[in-house]
């Protein structure tokens, strides 16, 4: 019987001949990723009484999550993160002035098929789209691997969904994922390895495929996998020259089930509050008032992303009663969105443009919304406070709608603006 | 290790933003302080009545979203005894064994045991007893339980690099 992508790195990553689902192994990863959250993590470690991190070479600290710093607190907390990065000599950091983790770390080389990746972020999924293995854990699990260079993992089953089908004119990669998230649940593969595959991940870009496996785990996804092709490999060979090798499932690999999706009659989906499970399609929702809308984010902030928002909003104005926020996902797309004149027109259809990170994703600052107010984002969560207010309301969907909805002041069928 | 308390009993996929608000998680590092906004946003009066050992029962999928370790901090501080569940996130259940914050999964317990009611929880064998009876469930593997023993990952690490030393 074959094995699995995750069967097979967790094998070679804990030093065994093979593993199984079920069984619990000790590994050393690749890389490991905090970020704001990394002042309490280094406290955590001095805690342990260890002087030095282990392998300083495998930390990787992104600043993004409250960038700049919003409040005296968040600054302190920096401070203290850069403190630690000299002490420790952490080659690999990024400041405030680099973007959000899931786009940095594959931007600056970090990411390659077949390492095994460890991040203080449950996003830290995302780099499944390049044929790694990559989990979010907790900050004592981070603190404890710098201090030892191990983990325990539990081998989870593979569940691999096929999506096929083809994609129609105003729909996108957050439309298929987000109705792939209500069909399965918020626990629909709870604990799962998921591969996904078929034929529109394959014509699928890099952008796309992150967006997938960066929302992975908002059905309860251990990890998200993507079979590298020539797209990762060429994408990959402008961002790094270190050497890697594709582990790929076996063609007799036992899946614990295949969910196959063909979505060629798809329409736009939104996820509605409070859960990202509660996905309807456009036309049931349609006309719902917007306050704010958000583009960007580790889950759309990308260059593709930009730019359909701003061939959508080309020579057009939003509506008076909405606020228009971009968070380019890393200065790089900031700067290529600059050179390409998408600001240009972004700005001038009345948008805020803000710089890289995460924004009021998660509450911190930077576009926190009032009570009763509704926001229409491109974002990966709608919790209940998500946004810094439990009076208020968070929906999501693809940039594409984000970006139409804005022209009307509620959200709107996209397709209407497409010709 | 028996422990004793009451029941709060909430639903399926409760998440880390509602255990835990996202707008907390750089600015209060006191777990004290943390304790003080344990579940803020799905029942506000928790923070201010929950007891020492008192019990939390759920559905499906407990503690979904985020990374933050904060969301089982808040719980264990707060005095938080156990999290009786039909099933746990996968991060806050690492979270919880890591700040020895005893999260079980128990499908016969969470449908017998109702709000408000008085269980009491013996770890050696294995038993929640409630007033339906008494529900049986599984011990962490042994590769896992001795991170709970030492009072959570940190002073775990802390013993065994002693122990290498």
């Amino acid at each position: 019987m074959g094995k699995t992508f995750t069967e097979k790195i967790l094998a070679l990553k804990s030093g065994k001949k093979s593993v199984i689902a079920g069984e619990i192994v000790t590994v050393s990863p690749d890389i490991v990723l905090s970020h704001d959250n990394t002042a309490a993590i280094s406290k955590k470690f001095k805690q342990m009484g260890v002087k030095k991190v282990k392998h300083p070479e495998k930390i990787v600290i992104s600043l993004d999550h409250c960038v700049p710093a919003a409040t005296e607190k968040y600054a302190a907390n920096h401070k203290e993160i850069r403190e630690f990065v000299q002490e420790q000599k952490i080659e690999n950091f990024y400041d405030i002035n680099t973007g959000v983790c899931h786009q940095i770390l594959p931007e600056k080389g970090h990411v390659l098929p077949g390492t095994l990746i460890l991040g203080a972020d449950s996003h830290t999924t995302t780099y499944g789209a390049f044929g790694a293995f990559s989990t979010g854990i907790g900050r004592s699990e981070v603190a404890s691997i710098w201090a030892t260079d191990e983990i325990w993992l539990k081998v989870p089953e593979t569940i691999k969904i096929n999506i096929e089908g083809t994609i129609t004119s105003g729909v996108y990669p957050k439309d298929i994922i987000l109705h792939i998230i209500g069909n399965l649940g918020a626990d629909g593969v709870l604990y799962k390895a998921v591969e996904f595959g078929g034929k529109v991940v394959r014509e699928m870009s890099i952008s796309g495929r992150m967006t997938l496996c960066n929302m992975a785990v908002e059905m309860g996804a251990k990890n998200g996998y993507m079979q590298p092709d020539e797209k990762t490999i060429e994408w990959l060979s402008s961002r790094t020259n270190k050497k890697y090798r594709v582990i790929k499932s076996d063609s007799d690999a036992k899946f614990e089930k295949i969910i196959n999706y063909d979505i060629s009659r798809l329409d736009p989906q939104i996820a509605c509050p409070h859960t990202v499970d509660n996905v309807k399609p456009v036309s049931e929702v349609i006309g719902t008032k917007i306050d704010q809308v958000l583009i960007g984010t580790c889950t759309n902030g990308r260059i593709e992303d930009l730019k359909i928002a701003s061939e959508i909003l080309k020579g057009k104005r939003i509506s008076n009663k909405v606020r228009l926020l971009i968070f380019p996902a890393s200065m790089e797309i900031y700067a290529e969105a600059m050179e390409l004149g998408i600001f240009q027109e972004l700005v001038k259809s009345g948008a805020v443009i803000m710089n890289p990170g995460c924004g009021p994703c998660l509450g911190a600052h930077e576009g926190i919304l009032a009570p009763g107010e509704v926001c229409l984002s491109t974002a990966n969560r709608n919790f209940k406070g998500r946004m810094g207010c439990k009076e208020a309301e968070v929906y999501l969907a693809s940039p594409a709608t984000v970006a139409a909805s804005s022209l009307y002041g509620e959200i709107t069928d996209v397709r209407r603006n497409l010709k | 290790m028996t422990i004793k308390g009451k029941v709060w009993k909430y639903g399926d996929d409760v998440n880390t933003d509602v255990i835990f608000p996202g707008k907390y998680t750089y600015t209060i590092t006191d777990p004290n302080e943390m304790a003080q906004h344990a579940l803020e946003d799905l029942d506000p009066k928790f923070a201010q009545k929950v007891k020492k050992d008192d019990v939390i029962i759920a559905g499906e999928n407990f503690g979904c979203g985020s990374s933050r370790e904060q969301a089982a901090t808040c719980l264990k501080y707060a005095g938080v005894g156990a999290v009786i569940a039909k099933s746990f996130s996968r991060i806050f259940f690492r979270n919880a064994i890591n700040q020895a914050l005893p999260a079980i999964e128990c499908r016969e317990a969470v449908d017998n045991i109702t709000s408000w009611e008085v269980v009491s929880i013996n770890f050696e064998k294995g038993e929640i007893s409630c007033n339906k009876g008494v529900f049986g469930f599984s011990p962490l593997p042994e590769e896992i339980l001795g991170i709970f023993n030492d009072g959570g990952l940190i002073p775990h690490v802390k013993k065994i690099l002693k122990i290498k030393d």
